[in-house]
């Protein structure tokens, strides 16, 4: 669809550049299904290496950085270019941060191994880190092949992750009320889904910044809204019964 | 954002100056224009762009009838400005050429003092009653092209004796003496260095808050800076025409795409 650009090395930095993205991309979804699994095996040497692993994405994240100050500063991209190139250095510093929030959520599986299990609200969380690491997969593929509808998927979905959000914070507060000694293993549980909706809501900025390139409009209608954590309340009688 | 905003506001309110109505050149046989239809925004900078050979000067000689000494040169269609048709019966283009000054790529002083050249224009024209007001108009006209400080110990040298950016500033000195409410600019800058390139610049920016700026420039980067308006010009056609924060964030044709964003077109 798009020809050429005339001179050739433009088109190879343009290229490198969306191989990085698609490198971080790759390695953001990995961490995050290596932190839940870590979370769920209860592997603390997964986590570790998780943590450890971090410090990747943020080196990639320079780089791209870097690569982009270059591009902006000895070929001055227009329309397109300028667009490729400016939603490029957003989506990394987007993946960067979903990045630190697994890094978090490896932490608090780390904290977790040291207290009982409680409930089934690890499989909640399993199911959502299912869904974001569905979310960052499919949102890069968007930005690999400018697919609008894509991206426009990955933004509907997650609707999804705040609905799980928000009743998982309903359950996590039951737990915490029937019984103290939950308490510690919830709050961190409560913190680790808070870390993956956070890490959905930096994959639909991504998939509104594909919108943007491909387009060069800001995607249209407003994103719904559907996590209620913030206002929920459980009442102790909610749970008598 | 808001300074951008208010510059397309400023720019969709802006009273037409000048108007091309399916114009059409011929160099001979030759069809050098076909059907432009463009409207040139008062006090606003107009850039022409596109590829070599596409008729931005062409289209630029239309608008003060330079065609007209071209020979072979036809022009049909409208050009008016403040809605009179300049290829209307009975226009006289010596006033026309009055009040549509015009700069060259390569600057062409006349081989006179820096004073003669600026007062050369004012006084065909009968502009000043006396000595005092001539003085008074190369002096303004000078210092409106930001030409004065480096040379006003020296009027009485001649122009070529000037370096390039200073001779560009001194035809456009020579161009506003006359008080043209529109100048056209063919590659103004082509000749000069970065530093004196961005002085005229800063001069055009602020030249159209008494004059219609229109320019053709070949450097993508002078248009998106001094322009508000960006018209591409392709192989005779007027491709897009739009606000230039538009055309170069957001152009709507390919051929414009492929153009400023350095592809095969
Ligand atoms: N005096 C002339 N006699 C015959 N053909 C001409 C004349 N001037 C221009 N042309 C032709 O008209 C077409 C448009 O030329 P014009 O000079 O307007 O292009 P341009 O867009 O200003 O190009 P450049 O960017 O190279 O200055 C070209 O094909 C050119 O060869
Ligand atoms: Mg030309």
């Amino acid at each position: 669809m798009v020809s050429d650009h005339i001179v050739k090395s433009f088109d190879d930095e343009l290229n490198q550049l969306v191989s990085k993205i698609a490198e971080m991309g790759g390695l953001a979804e990995r961490q995050l299904a290596d932190s839940i699994t870590a979370l769920s095996r209860r592997d603390e040497e997964l986590a570790n290496s998780v943590i450890e692993q971090d410090a990747r994405l943020d080196i990639l994240e320079e780089d791209i950085d870097a690569h982009v100050i270059r591009m902006l500063a000895l070929r001055q991209p227009q329309a397109l270019d300028l667009r490729a190139v400016i939603v490029a250095l957003k989506i990394s510093a987007e993946l960067e941060r979903a990045g630190d929030y697994a890094k978090n959520v490896a932490k608090r599986a780390l904290t977790l191994m040291q207290t009982p299990t409680v409930g089934p609200a690890a499989n909640t969380i399993v199911r959502m880190g299912t869904i974001v690491g569905g979310m960052i997969s499919n949102v890069i593929d968007a930005y690999l092949h400018a697919d609008t509808i894509k991206a426009k998927e990955v933004r509907a979905r997650d609707h999804d992750v705040d609905q799980i959000h928000t009743s998982l914070f309903r359950e996590l507060l039951t737990y915490m009320m029937e019984d103290p000694r939950n308490i510690t293993a919830c709050t961190h549980l409560l913190f680790i889904a808070k870390n993956i909706e956070r890490i959905g809501d930096h994959v639909t900025n991504i998939a509104e910044n594909v919108h943007f390139l491909v387009s060069g409009e800001n995607i249209a209608e407003d994103r719904p809204k559907s996590d209620f954590s913030s206002s929920t309340i459980v009442a102790v009688e909610d749970k008598a019964k | 954002m808001a300074q951008a905003l208010r510059i397309s506001e400023t720019l969709e309110n802006a009273p037409v100056k000048a108007k091309a109505s399916k114009v059409q050149v011929f160099y001979g046989a030759k069809q050098a224009l076909t059907d432009i239809d463009l409207e040139i925004p008062q006090n606003h900078v107009t850039a022409l762009i596109g590829p070599s050979g596409c008729g931005k000067s062409t289209f630029l000689r239309c608008i003060n009838r330079m065609n007209d000494i071209i020979d072979g040169c036809r022009v049909e269609g409208d050009i008016t400005i403040d809605g009179v048709n300049i290829y209307g019966p009975g226009q006289d283009v010596v006033q026309l050429r009055a009040r549509v000054g015009m700069v060259f790529q390569k600057p062409n002083p006349f081989p006179k003092s820096i004073y003669e050249n600026v007062a050369y224009g004012p006084r065909i024209h009968g502009m000043a009653a006396n000595k005092k007001q001539l003085d008074d108009i190369v002096i303004d006209s000078l210092t409106r092209a930001g030409l004065i400080d480096e040379v006003k110990d020296r009027l009485d040298a001649p122009g070529t004796s000037l370096s390039g950016g200073q001779q560009q500033r001194l035809c456009i000195a020579r161009a506003i003496a006359v008080k043209p409410e529109m100048i056209l600019m063919d590659e103004p800058c082509s000749a000069l260095d970065p530093i004196a390139t961005a002085r005229i610049e800063e001069l055009i920016d602020e030249l159209r808050n008494n004059f219609t700026i229109v320019i053709v420039t070949h450097s993508m980067q002078q248009a998106a800076r001094v322009s508000q308006r960006t018209a591409f010009f392709h192989m005779g056609v007027l491709v897009e025409t739009g606000a230039t924060e538009q055309i170069f964030t957001n152009p709507k044709d390919t051929r414009t795409q492929a153009y400023i964003t350095g592809r095969i077109g």
